[in-house]
């Protein structure tokens, strides 16, 4: 355990937001529950398109935007979503260090309509640290649909402070937000917050120590309250005598007198019986029981707090009969969509690059280009760009959005819901599948997404194992493999059998990563299960046009980009080795030539595995060098469609079982480039990052190698 | 009314948390959910093989594993 602890810490997200601030700017600090809109609220105010998803620790880095209101400019800070400051974990640090140390000018705490009792516990807890505080009630909306009304004035006489009232999604109440933020950065309100009372012998600690914190906090010229720091102190709080070190580089304990006060007081409360966890557990059950009261004075419920449909829902999501079939079900829906709708704009897209590619090519000879360069630009970067958009972009601007949908309606916690035994018998953390479930987008995505789980290790074991699911970058490979070789023929059933393949080889991969993640948690990352708690928020109705145009933009520029600046370059330089030749065959020919026996015994040819290493980059390219190597000694063919495709890697030798390893192999290798270079970031450690690579590459030999064996053994090819 | 451990709270039945066994940062993050002492939580289904279990508490629905539920002692409340 010391060792995973010594390389996360490293990479604990500890870092203040990097903005550009002025002096003249209003700093506004974004707090809030998960899943409440914050992040919503975030967009709207600055048109950023941070993404929102729904479930809980979606954000955990600071996202910054900026947005103008009479005449003020007001940089936002998106804190990570928490129900505590008590620092429990780096999210709550996070967001406590930037209330605390940021000095934000407002802090905007933005709570859920519909769950009001849970979300004033963490809206008092930032009145103790700051006044300068804007309660945003959001989902108001939501919230009527519930039957539940909201007493906004009387919640805002009860803290205070400024409350409004918003449903961010469809834009209501946001000026008045503005106005509000603005009004308490210009000091236009008088702010009286409300000041929690807490047990007898608290309040007389408090007040021991209080003069002397306040005292110190006006020699450092710091607005931190010394009633909230008290407190903290009082109940043993590390964390923020290590912040001020950090951030100040202040020693609280450097007097010795505020040491002998603390322990004065400490004494006094003891013998009043009151130990430290004692006196946590009264300080937060003070909180919580005023959040009951005040809640009950101003929210006035008609039905109850739990909607019916949404429970009628979960007794089929999360059933013990439909649970996994109807995952598998939705799961099956967007590969048919996505396979069965990619089919036709990849044949367009396919034909309009090829006829662009013969002008281009006459266009070169009308101006006598030399052969080679017409070589380099139009056979090498241009064909393998043309290869790249024209597979990979259909099947991902039809799965992410219909991905994102599902994230967006809150389905993704059910998924862990459902599968955490697993996780448990691996010996892993639940969210583990929520963060598989990013993978799918992207594994550096999915690697990030692993910051949810609290235990370091964990954590690692969620990041080693995050590549066996396959990226969108890997899909389009599996997708086109699995509708040649295994549906190949089928006519009618083609899709649906594709399909069925997809399905198996996802399906497969969850395995692995179950296997995998019990096979660490026996050797290198030993340990029990963490704690898991995991909420399933409501389900939201999604905003279909926002993912749609969102997921469209977003990922279809940046996967062209991506092709533009990996594919092209590949391009270029591998039909350079293509066609470059030492004693009669090509560079590529002799590389290929030296992995073949090792790539034979796998199911391979020498041509996939070296597509593969020289794939790192980013796996959309892994094909499209394949295919250059195939090209170079063949003839060029005109790629409009996926029989044109078979017919290529028919020619070299290419049978089923050659598909079913390059699947399997495509499923179970290194990480690409990107994703090695995120997991170095995250873990901060090199061993971690070369442990990432070298697991999935072993489970991928060993796979490919017992089944070309077995296969070849049977007399099956 | 004798106590029990919340995992063994049949599902539709709710109960009061009379004692929290849980120390340290389960403890905290508990406490963080609004569960304290007097707290009402309702077991609403368990998961496909049986762990983990759906709560309800103060209107939230929260997975508890067996190992963490078995930390809360409660009381449990007639239909």
């Amino acid at each position: 355990m010391k060792l995973i602890g010594q390389s996360t810490r490293l990479a604990t997200i500890r870092r203040m937001p990097q903005v550009q601030i002025q002096s003249s700017d209003i700093v506004v600090a974004l707090a809030g529950n998960p899943n409440t809109g914050k992040s919503t609220i975030f967009n709207s105010l600055t048109g950023l398109n941070q993404h929102t998803g729904n479930w809980p620790g979606k954000t955990v880095t600071n996202a910054c935007g900026r947005f103008a209101y009479n005449g003020k400019n007001f940089v936002l800070v998106d804190l990570p979503g928490t129900y505590s400051l008590m620092a429990n974990s780096p999210e709550e640090e996070v967001a406590r260090d930037f209330i605390c140390f940021g000095e934000p000018h407002v802090t905007l705490v933005v709570v859920d309509a519909t769950c009001m009792e849970r979300n004033l516990n963490l809206v008092f807890q930032i009145l103790e640290m700051t006044p300068k505080v804007v309660v945003c009630v959001n989902l108001m909306d939501e919230a009527n649909r519930k039957g539940i009304q909201v007493d906004l004035k009387g919640l805002s006489d009860i803290l205070g402070v400024p409350v409004v009232g918003t449903s961010a999604l469809k834009g209501q109440g946001l000026d008045a937000l503005k106005e509000a933020v603005w009004g308490v950065a210009c000091g236009r309100f008088s702010l009286n917050p409300i000041r929690l009372k807490y047990h007898g012998a608290i309040e007389h600690a408090v007040s021991m120590i209080e003069p002397q914190i306040g005292r110190l906090m006006d020699d450092l010229g710091r607005n931190i309250s010394s009633r909230w720091l008290s407190l903290r102190l009082l109940e043993g709080d590390q964390i923020i005598v290590e912040a001020f070190k950090r951030y100040l580089g202040v020693d609280l304990f450097a007097s010795t007198s505020l040491k002998e006060g603390l322990h004065k007081t400490r004494d006094m409360l003891m013998d009043q019986g009151i130990t430290i966890e004692q006196l946590r557990d009264e300080l937060v059950s003070t909180l919580i029981r005023k959040a009951e009261e005040v809640s009950s004075r101003v929210v006035h419920s008609k039905a109850s707090a739990i909607d019916s449909i949404d429970s009628k829902i979960d007794d089929i999501l999360t059933s013990k009969i439909w649970g996994i079939p109807a995952m598998l079900a939705l799961l099956g829906l967007i590969f048919w969509i996505t396979i069965e709708g990619a089919n036709y704009p990849s044949q367009v897209l396919a034909k309009v690059f090829f006829h662009l590619g013969q002008k281009l090519e006459q266009l070169f000879v009308a101006f006598n280009a030399p052969a080679w360069l017409r070589g380099i630009l139009i056979d090498g970067a241009y064909r393998t760009l043309s290869w790249v958009v024209s597979v990979m972009l259909p099947p991902m601007a039809i799965f992410f959005p219909m991905f994102t949908l599902l994230e967006d309606l809150g389905y993704l916690p059910r998924v862990a819901f459902n599968l955490d035994n697993f996780f448990k018998k691996a010996c892993a953390h639940g969210k583990q599948a929520l963060t598989m479930c990013m993978g799918f987008g992207c594994n550096a995505a999915g690697v990030v997404a692993c910051r949810i789980i609290d235990s370091p290790r964990e954590r690692l074991i969620a990041i080693i194992t995050n590549n066996y699911v396959p990226c969108n970058g890997r899909f389009p490979t599996l997708i086109a493999l699995a509708t040649i070789f295994i549906a190949g023929g089928l006519g009618r059933f083609q899709t649906i059998t594709a399909t069925f393949a997809v399905m198996a080889m996802i399906t497969l991969a969850v395995i692995i990563t179950l296997l995998v993640s019990r096979i660490l948690s026996r050797t290198l990352l030993k340990g029990l299960p963490s704690s898991f708690i995991l909420e399933l928020p409501p389900y939201r109705r999604p905003q279909v046009c926002r993912i749609l145009v969102r997921s469209l933009i977003d990922r279809t520029l940046f996967i062209l980009g991506r092709a533009v600046t990996v594919a092209a370059p590949a391009g270029l330089v591998i039909w350079v080795m293509a066609n470059v030749s030492i004693g009669g065959n090509s560079l590529l020919g002799h590389l290929a030539g030296f992995l073949d026996p090792f790539a034979r015994m796998l199911g391979l040819d020498g041509y996939i595995l070296m597509a593969f290493l020289l794939g790192l980059p980013a796996n959309e390219i892994v094909m499209p060098i394949v295919l250059m190597g195939y090209m170079s000694t063949g003839t060029l063919v005109e790629l409009d469609s996926l029989s044109a495709l078979r017919q290529i890697l028919m020619q070299h030798g290419w049978t089923w079982l050659t598909a079913l390893c390059t699947m399997l192999f495509s499923l179970n290798h290194f990480p690409c480039g990107t994703t090695l270079l995120t997991i170095y970031k995250e873990t901060g450690s090199r061993k971690w990052t070369l442990l990432s690579f070298v697991v999935p590459t072993i489970t991928g030999i060993v796979l490919c190698f017992v089944v070309a064996q077995t296969v070849r053994l049977l007399g099956l090819v | 009314m004798e106590l029990m451990p919340l995992n063994l709270l049949p599902i539709g039945y709710a109960s009061k948390v009379k004692q929290i066994n849980a120390q340290g940062a389960l403890r905290r993050r508990l406490m963080d959910l609004g569960l304290i002492l007097g707290t009402e939580i309702k077991a609403i289904r368990k998961s496909l093989s049986g762990d983990p279990t759906l709560y309800e508490i103060r209107g939230a629905m929260i997975a508890l594993r067996c190992e963490e539920a078995s930390q809360i002692l409660v009381e449990r409340l007639a239909l």
